[in-house]
């Protein structure tokens, strides 16, 4: 078990964030993916050692979206504004899937307040061998069984959904569309800015990962100049829920080995 | 009351077993399934059936746009609109409508209809619509975005049509520096607007508005959903400080008429059957993309079990619950007589042809329905106005 997490709010880039929030020691931000915020199983694990905060992205819960932010670039600038306002430096910076896509672009605008950048099965680059399935034309059970590899966890996990509230459930889906409708999942610029990411990287990706395939790890390995790659075997999308006992570790070694090792 | 000819213009010939495969007539359902050779006698075909309806004396021939399905063969509406300005002679034509939302230059579309226009000597209707949910997968338009650019392509549109240009419009999702439109719309103040919908409020209120008073039409509802539009649209319209009329209301449903009420029961029950449980057949998914609707009305498609379409639709439970008028020329007549009445509508959408109904039981069913049913409502609008609705 970890430390306690308790629920903040952030004021930043005229809105609220809701944030979850628990642990001491360096800063572990963490974001989320599509289907919305979490407290899951690697950040509690997290926690432990680190003082993880889990915001969640502007539109998503109960949050609200302002009208002009339109993209996942607008949301980059939000988190880098949410850096400076709490001033925090030497940044591990953490996304998975949708917030792994907004993580690498907040590392190419800027890395100045990070010590390294972890992206689990990143979004945002689409791979020619692999275009990703359209994740809006799935059914709520297909949803679910996409995401992991243990089709048991995908029950359990969508038993849980089905308990959530309707409209938070709805949000997350609007919230989600708002930024990624079109081009579906990913920004064709991304790519190209990627040699920017000047901080230690590592890529975790499960190898039959159903949502955003094992095969778009090439860009993000070829164009980011320190970028490592942990391939998981029999590992599906949910990293942070279903691999969360193997990839806490291998985080924490890659802080402590980033630490201080900016080029 | 008014009656005008609505053609969907589907792909008639589709291999209805597709749903062993396939769970959508729409945007997915592979287009393999569409012969060409067919296409084209069906193009020749339906036109053909809304030039008889002009030549029968209909108030109106109506056409619409859909992507992507074998539902309706009609992307670009304004193309069969254009082709019937053309051929048609005294008919309205009305476009039901052009989908807002999905197109990147709304003016191209004010510049279309002032076109038509001109083509059709001032018989255009125009219809402004933001799409079904599917549009948004064929299109790539974002549906967060629909609302906002509907009103906003809206909002240009009229203005194009009536302000001395050049003017500068710069909106949230449209910039334009330099809108002057050539050639400008025959009619004054411009070409009428029609909004079909399924009934939201938020679409009926906005119709109704004082500053609007844009004919609203009910499609593909139970009569009791459209009685409780028509019902608010007067509320609005007695609110904003006027007395709306049965003429900007409209009802589109699918219409049969044959010898005798079993003869009309047997002859269209495959067909309607097959609309709205093939060709109207697409997953929820697809129905409702995120942020197409509100909140809101999005929890009340999923609380309602109609809109789920959970069930099989028969003709038999179609026709109980007013979604269809089939039967002799007597029935149908008085059916929609007392529709009519009941709610208040100036304005009769007659779906005439639909889904599978082959040429023959088409034009029997357009010739039957202009002699015995059309003379008969147009006779009752002048022997009994329409009764306004009781206010709320």
């Amino acid at each position: 078990m970890g430390r306690p997490m308790r629920q903040t709010e952030i004021e930043v880039a005229g809105t609220t964030l809701a944030c979850r929030e628990a642990g001491a020691g360096a800063t572990v931000l963490f974001l989320h993916d599509a289907a919305g915020a979490s407290w899951d199983p690697l950040l509690d694990a997290l926690s432990i050692r680190y003082r993880v905060l889990a915001p969640e992205h502007p539109g998503f819960g109960r949050g609200k979206i302002p009208d002009w932010m339109l993209s996942v670039g607008d949301v980059a600038f939000c988190y880098l504004d949410l850096l400076h306002a709490l001033d925090l430096r030497d940044v591990h910076l953490v996304g998975h899937g949708l917030g792994g896509w907004i993580a690498a672009e907040i590392a190419i605008r800027s890395s100045t307040r990070l010590a390294s950048l972890a992206l689990l099965a990143p979004a945002g680059v689409e791979s020619l061998e692999a275009p990703f399935d359209d994740i809006f034309a799935w059914t709520a059970e297909e949803f679910a069984r996409r995401q992991f590899h243990n089709p048991e966890l995908a029950r359990d996990w969508q038993r849980a959904q089905a308990e959530l509230d309707i409209d938070v459930v709805l949000q997350n889906r609007t919230a989600l569309a708002r930024l990624a409708w079109n081009p579906r999942m990913h920004n064709p610029q991304l790519a190209y800015w990627l040699h920017r990411i000047d901080v230690p990287t590592l890529l975790v990706w499960g190898e039959e990962d159903r949502v955003v395939p094992f095969a778009c790890h090439t860009p993000f390995k070829r164009a980011i100049p320190r970028a490592e790659l942990v391939a998981l075997p029999q590992s599906g999308h949910a990293l942070p829920i279903e691999r969360a006992r193997e990839i806490a570790p291998r985080l924490e070694a890659f802080f402590q080995g980033a630490k201080g090792s900016k080029g | 009351m008014k009656t005008f000819f609505f053609h969907l213009m589907p792909y008639a010939d589709l291999d209805l077993s597709y749903t062993d495969r396939h769970n959508s007539a729409w945007v997915t359902l592979p287009n393999s399934y569409f012969d060409p050779a067919v296409g084209e006698k069906l193009y020749a075909r339906y036109i053909g059936e809304l030039e008889l309806a002009d030549r029968l004396g209909f108030d109106g021939i109506c056409v619409n746009e859909h992507h992507q399905t074998a539902y309706g063969l009609m992307p670009a509406p304004n193309l069969i609109a254009a082709a019937l300005a053309r051929s048609t002679q005294q008919a309205k034509i009305a476009i039901l409508g052009r989908a807002l939302p999905l197109v990147s230059n709304p003016v191209a579309v004010a510049e279309e209809f002032a076109m038509l226009d001109h083509l059709s000597g001032g018989r255009i209707i125009t219809g402004f619509v933001r799409g079904i949910g599917t549009e948004y997968f064929a299109s790539g338009v974002n549906p967060t975005h629909s609302h906002g650019r509907y009103y906003e392509a809206h909002e240009l549109i009229l203005r194009a049509w009536t302000e001395v240009g050049p003017f500068r419009y710069h909106g949230r999702h449209y910039q334009f520096d330099y809108v002057n439109l050539w050639p400008r719309p025959l009619q004054r103040p411009h070409p009428p607007v029609w909004i079909p919908s399924q009934g939201s409020s938020e679409t009926v209120e906005w119709c109704a508005s004082a500053k609007r008073k844009y004919t609203y039409l009910q499609t593909f509802s139970p009569v009791k959903s459209a009685k409780k539009a028509f019902d608010l649209y007067r509320q609005v319209a007695e609110r904003d400080g006027y007395e709306s009329t049965p003429s900007q209301l409209g009802w589109a449903i699918p219409t049969y008429v044959a010898e005798s009420d079993e003869i009309a029961r047997r002859e269209i029950k495959p067909h309607i059957e097959a609309f709205f449980n093939k060709f109207l057949h697409y997953p929820l998914e697809m129905r409702m993309p995120p942020g197409y609707s509100s909140i809101a009305s999005t929890k009340s498609l999923i609380e309602s079990k109609f809109a789920f379409r959970m069930m099989e639709m028969t003709a038999e439970n179609l026709i109980e619950l007013g979604m269809v008028v089939a039967g002799s020329a007597a029935t149908v007549r008085e059916r929609l007589a007392a529709y009519a009445r009941d709610l208040g509508v100036g304005n009769l959408i007659a779906m005439l042809q639909i889904a599978t109904l082959p040429a023959d039981l088409t034009e029997k069913n357009l010739r039957l329905f202009a002699r015995d049913v059309m003379p008969h409502l147009r006779e009752q609008e002048a022997q009994q106005p329409m009764p306004m609705a009781a206010t709320a």
